[in-house]
């Protein structure tokens, strides 16, 4: 059950050790009376909600001010939505973020090639830098990769040739 | 305007975006005339704040011209030259009576752990940041300052965030004359708490990073000895001897792309089931006197992480972190760069057109061409 007022002047000593050096929060210099930190304040005026902003569950109404970037959209922006559903004290707001970021950068190059643009991945990354500064690290990654994928399309070049062989009848018209 | 657009995980491109607007009769339009890249950036830049979104444009470290001012704003007018702090903050709210400006509980509503923070993504509240042509700056009446005839630009622009952050690690460090400093850390924000450890009271200062120019440069600039941790079989073991007690605080300037622990990085930085790598903040929860105090800047995202919480209890120690409160700490610090007592300029080391900002992210990321801290430069400030 919640105390009330009288609660505290019932204990023996109350405030007997109050010291206020005892204070580890000290480069919070105004460090307000409990009351009044929480008795609420004059709100700013709200920012008009003109386009779709989420909100933790925690703020019973939206803050005065927000950003306008970016607002959630498409299959990123569901996952999104979800998440905040969830408190910022959980599990299921965070990983499903994390999620949707990852699932954004796809959106991301589909709306470039959309819009008629592909992204030049090899500039984005800063690419001239790393040839300029860094031309041993950016010819050792980019060999690395290339024999990976030459590993990964001979795995799977031997893997499909092997299912074709088995699966392959002799009416098969497309051959293997 | 030109603007850095986000597009994913080491991916960030210039485009053209709408020239932001008024939205709030506390906001003011600001067009920019410098803009940093910060170590923060990097977590975004590297995928680890969650609800980053692509399209989003980054960059909270900047100064500007005013342009226009809503009906509500009076502090400053259009063709002010302005440094604007990294927090954004209404100055009402309990958090903000309590100067707590980067806590700030009127300028994020999908987060309440945070304050609204310039381009750090939605999490940090959604705003387009400053890398790039022109900011829309909610409570222009708040946090903006006009830059001081005087100043030099570049130290303003690191008035924003730098300074500010790395002078608040050592205040929250409870330094006292005497005591033994370590600092984790020898990006910009490392240096400058090396820094202004000495500003209150240490005795002895000591910087560890991996990148030994940055390590060259804090040995000279803080001054600090410093140690290179790859070169060190067990930091923590190293860092007890040489204190003999262990250091009476520790600083962690390090955050979440922390190196050092093969664990970390797969848990923090490649998995995204911790906040981040948390190496270097256990690092200091392990090198701190018992009943040492550690000072947390590093910045690491909102999902748990793994550190040695039993050793924290079991060695009494007390643990002290923010992000930085700029607008509380602008006037001590504005004296100090008056004074010579502070020089942040000297860490610039970079300045690239604004149009350049892949490459300066990639330089800045890979630690290339003995980068410490890059400046952007938009086309307008560079005639
Ligand atoms: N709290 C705030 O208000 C605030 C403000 C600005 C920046 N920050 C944070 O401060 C941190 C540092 O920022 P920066 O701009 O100096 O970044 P930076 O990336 O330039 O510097 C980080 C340095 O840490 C080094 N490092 C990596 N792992 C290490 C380890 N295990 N031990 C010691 N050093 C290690 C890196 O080599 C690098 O030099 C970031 O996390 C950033 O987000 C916080
Ligand atoms: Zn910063
Ligand atoms: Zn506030």
């Amino acid at each position: 059950m919640q105390n009330t007022e009288d609660t505290g002047t019932r204990v023996n000593g109350r405030g007997v050790d109050a010291d206020p050096k005892n204070d580890p929060t000290y480069p919070i210099r105004h460090r307000l009376p409990a009351e009044e930190a929480r008795s609420g304040w004059v709100r700013p005026a709200q920012q008009a909600v003109d386009v779709e902003v989420l909100r933790s569950i925690e703020y019973p109404e939206m803050t005065a001010v927000f950003g306008t970037s970016t607002p959630p959209a498409g299959l990123s922006g569901m996952i999104r939505r979800a998440a905040f559903a969830y408190s910022e004290s959980s599990y299921l707001h965070w990983l499903p973020l994390v999620l949707a970021d990852r699932i954004n950068v796809v959106e991301g190059i589909l709306d470039d090639l959309r819009r008629g643009r592909l992204p030049n991945g090899f500039a984005e990354a800063g690419g001239k830098a790393q040839w300029r500064y860094n031309r041993r690290r950016l010819i050792g990654g980019t060999l690395v990769r290339a024999a990976l994928a030459a590993v990964l399309i001979a795995y799977v070049r031997g893997r499909v040739k092997g299912n074709c062989a088995a699966d392959s009848q002799p009416n098969d018209q497309d051959g293997g | 305007m030109l603007a850095m657009n986000y597009r994913g995980p080491h991916r960030v491109r210039i485009d053209r975006k709408p020239t932001p607007e008024i939205l709030h009769p506390e906001d003011a339009i600001v067009r920019v005339t410098r803009s940093c890249i910060c170590g923060s950036d990097l977590h975004l830049y590297n995928g680890l704040v969650p609800d980053t979104r692509v399209g989003m444009t980054f960059g909270h470290e900047f100064t500007g011209v005013v342009e226009e001012v809503g009906a509500g704003v009076h502090t400053i007018k259009r063709g002010d030259h302005v440094l604007v702090p990294f927090n954004i903050a209404c100055g009402r709210c309990a958090f903000c009576r309590e100067e707590l400006y980067g806590n700030c509980h009127e300028s994020n509503p999908q987060a309440t752990a945070v304050g609204g923070i310039f381009g750090y993504s939605h999490t940090a509240g959604g705003y387009d940041g400053g890398q790039a042509e022109y900011v829309r700056v909610p409570y222009a009446d708040v946090g903006p300052t006009v830059i001081p005839d005087w100043m030099d630009l570049d130290d303003a622009v690191l008035l924003t965030d730098v300074v500010p952050t790395g002078y608040q690690a050592a205040e929250m460090g409870g330094i006292q004359p005497g005591d033994t400093v370590v600092v984790f850390g020898a990006g910009p924000v490392g240096i400058m708490a090396a820094r202004c450890a000495w500003l209150f009271g240490a005795a002895r200062v000591i910087v560890i990073d991996r990148e030994e120019y940055r390590l060259a440069f804090a040995a000279q600039y803080c001054p600090a000895e410093t140690y290179n941790f790859e070169s060190l079989k067990d930091p923590v073991v190293f860092l007890k001897q040489t204190t003999v007690i262990g250091a009476d605080v520790c600083i962690d300037a390090v955050g979440a792309d922390a190196a050092g622990s093969r664990m970390q990085t797969i848990l923090g930085r490649k998995l995204l089931l911790e906040g981040g790598a948390v190496t270097a903040l256990h690092w200091a929860i392990n090198s701190v006197k018992k009943g040492g105090i550690v000072s947390i800047v590093g910045v690491y995202g909102p999902i748990g992480a793994l550190v040695p919480i039993g050793n924290v209890v079991n060695k009494g120690i007390t643990i002290r972190a923010n992000q930085a409160s700029v607008k509380r700490l602008l006037p001590r610090l504005i004296e100090h760069v008056q004074n010579g007592v502070l020089n942040p300029k000297a860490l610039i080391t970079h300045r690239i057109p604004l149009e350049h900002v892949s490459d300066a992210y990639r330089i800045f990321s890979s630690k290339l061409d003995e980068c410490i801290k890059p400046v952007l430069v938009p086309p307008s400030a560079r005639s």
